[in-house]
């Protein structure tokens, strides 16, 4: 084994007294001091998140929203520029390579943010899928276009380009008015154009799944609405020698906001409460999208992509789904825990915790088709003793709007 | 404040403190900062009897799940209620008021436990 990584923002952490944990090959933030008070804070205020653990692709050049659309779940040359979306990379046979968020940040300029634990996986999936992807063949002889899309050579590329960036999530219903605080957080966008001009723009005109590009003490900044907390907030992309004087920026202006920084604690129940999957908890390469609830995130339309052909087939009626549990008390269970209906085993718990937020336990687990009906009542074997839980359509925890 | 060098400890990250043949028993700092916010704890009932290094109670965290090991051998003469209802109690304060049971005991026995020293060298000088 080797040590694992640390962050940009590793003396940071240091500094605000951290406990480490390692996720991923990386050494992270677990939490800062209490994991209750920053998964609150995120409820109520807002948490601050180093994530750069997480890899960032770059997908650039010719049809390379034709070449996500063959290699990922999703439509991507629909997409419009500065919007993102969730999609998979899915396996051969249709399981789940990873989770995975695409940004269109121009016309043929894409950025796929992957788990860091999938980092290698997502990589070489998608340097595999370029190279069997068909160079493109002209219409006619004469291609009257004028275009030159299809002279050999003309294909996108993929860069990994984790390594030299930073990604600090801002989360809650105060961040945005914390980000437009951020003192020498310019929102301005560079023009697209050579004789363009700048243009401004304000965190309102921002949308949910929306990204746009901003400056920070002269390096470029990509803001996303995006999150995995169940709440508002960004996703800040930066050049990693720049992220330190970010980081600090933010939690500076998020002092009077209530902002605190958050450990993966903090994002784990978060995540679980809004009913977010978690790759290698109620992710896998033996789990299908539909099994997970994730159906509507495969374009099964699409002319071709990895994973269609099987996927296409017909699915084992038998095949467990995902479900949410709940149960009164305190006692959670935890991923690996059985799911009883009578003595007969039904399902296996992904992920468990006491819900901070709504004060009951919750889980996630897989569980046959006919116990998944929300109202079912089943129970859960928390380390031999029997606690009575029933389904529950997800997510357990929606934000007022 | 408890004088922590003049406590007795386990590998398994438990204190003791014995007056007469009482061992009030807990989990250090250095557990409770490990496990994070404790939003669970179980403890056995007043009367029951424990063994050495035997499971005795459940102590979890919104992350994870400890067991809390009796340290000695011994009769259950009180447990902490308090922190069964506000169990956070055992991070805010775990040598004081996040003491968790009770136990009557054979003083001889303690002897056999890690002292400070021994301890400390466990955590790597972190307790």
């Amino acid at each position: 084994m080797t040590d694992p990584r640390t962050t940009a923002l590793h003396t940071r952490h240091q500094a605000l007294g951290a406990s480490f944990t390692d996720f991923g090959g990386w050494l992270m933030p677990v939490r800062y001091s209490s994991d209750l008070a920053e998964h609150r804070a995120v409820r109520e205020a807002a948490g601050l998140f180093d994530i750069s653990h997480m890899a960032e692709f770059l997908v650039t050049g010719p049809r390379a929203g034709d070449f996500l659309d063959d290699a990922l779940a999703g439509r991507f040359s629909a997409l419009p520029i500065g919007k993102a979306t969730y999609s998979l990379v899915l396996t051969e046979s249709g399981g789940i390579v990873d989770d995975v968020i695409v940004y269109r940040l121009g016309e043929e300029w894409f950025l796929v943010i992957a788990n860091a634990g999938n980092r290698d996986a997502v990589g070489s999936a998608l340097d595999e899928r370029l190279r069997a992807f068909p160079a493109p063949t002209p219409a006619s002889a004469a291609d009257e276009s004028g275009s030159f899309a299809f002279v050999a050579g003309a294909q996108p590329s993929v860069e990994d380009v984790s390594d030299i960036s930073a990604l600090i999530a801002l989360q809650g219903p105060r961040a945005a008015q914390i980000l437009a605080d951020v003192s020498g957080l310019e929102l301005v966008a560079p023009p697209v154009a050579r004789d363009g001009v700048p243009e401004e723009w304000a965190v309102a005109d921002l949308g949910s799944y929306a990204a746009r590009a901003a400056a920070f003490a002269g390096t470029n900044v990509v803001v996303c609405r995006t999150g995995y907390t169940g709440e508002d907030g960004f996703e800040l992309l930066i050049a990693a020698d720049a992220a330190p004087a970010l980081w600090d920026a933010v939690l500076e202006a998020g002092e009077q906001h209530g902002l605190l920084p958050a450990g993966l604690a903090a994002r784990d129940t978060l995540r679980l409460e809004a009913g977010m999957p978690l790759y290698g908890h109620e992710l896998g390469r033996h789990i299908r999208p539909a099994q997970a609830g994730l159906g509507r995130v495969v374009a099964m339309g699409k002319d071709d992509f990895v994973g269609k052909a099987a996927l296409a087939e017909a699915q084992d009626p038998a095949a467990r789904v995902l479900v949410g549990l709940v149960s009164e008390g305190r006692r959670a269970a935890r991923a690996g825990y059985a799911v009883l209906a009578g003595d007969d085993i039904v399902g296996e718990v992904t992920s468990g915790a006491l819900s901070p937020t709504l004060g009951h336990p919750i889980a996630m687990a897989f569980v046959d088709p006919a116990q998944a009906e929300p109202g079912t009542a089943l129970a859960l074997d928390v380390r031999g003793t029997r606690i009575p839980a029933t389904v529950t359509a997800l997510p357990f925890y929606r934000r007022n709007r | 404040m408890t004088d922590t060098t003049a406590l007795k400890y386990t590998a398994e990250h438990e204190w003791i403190a014995l007056d007469g043949d009482t061992a009030t028993i807990g989990i250090t700092a250095f557990a409770a900062e490990k496990l994070g916010d404790i939003v669970f704890v179980e403890l056995p009932g007043v009367g029951s009897e424990v063994s050495a290094d035997a499971v005795c109670g459940e102590i979890e965290s919104t992350k994870s799940v400890g067991e809390l090991y009796a340290p000695l051998t011994g009769t259950v003469s009180a447990v902490n209620d308090a922190a069964v209802d506000d169990p956070s109690l055992v991070n805010s304060d775990p040598f004081g008021q996040g003491w968790l049971i009770k136990l009557t005991v054979d003083p001889a026995a303690v002897d056999g436990l890690l002292d400070h020293e021994a301890y400390a060298k466990l955590t790597g000088g972190q307790a």
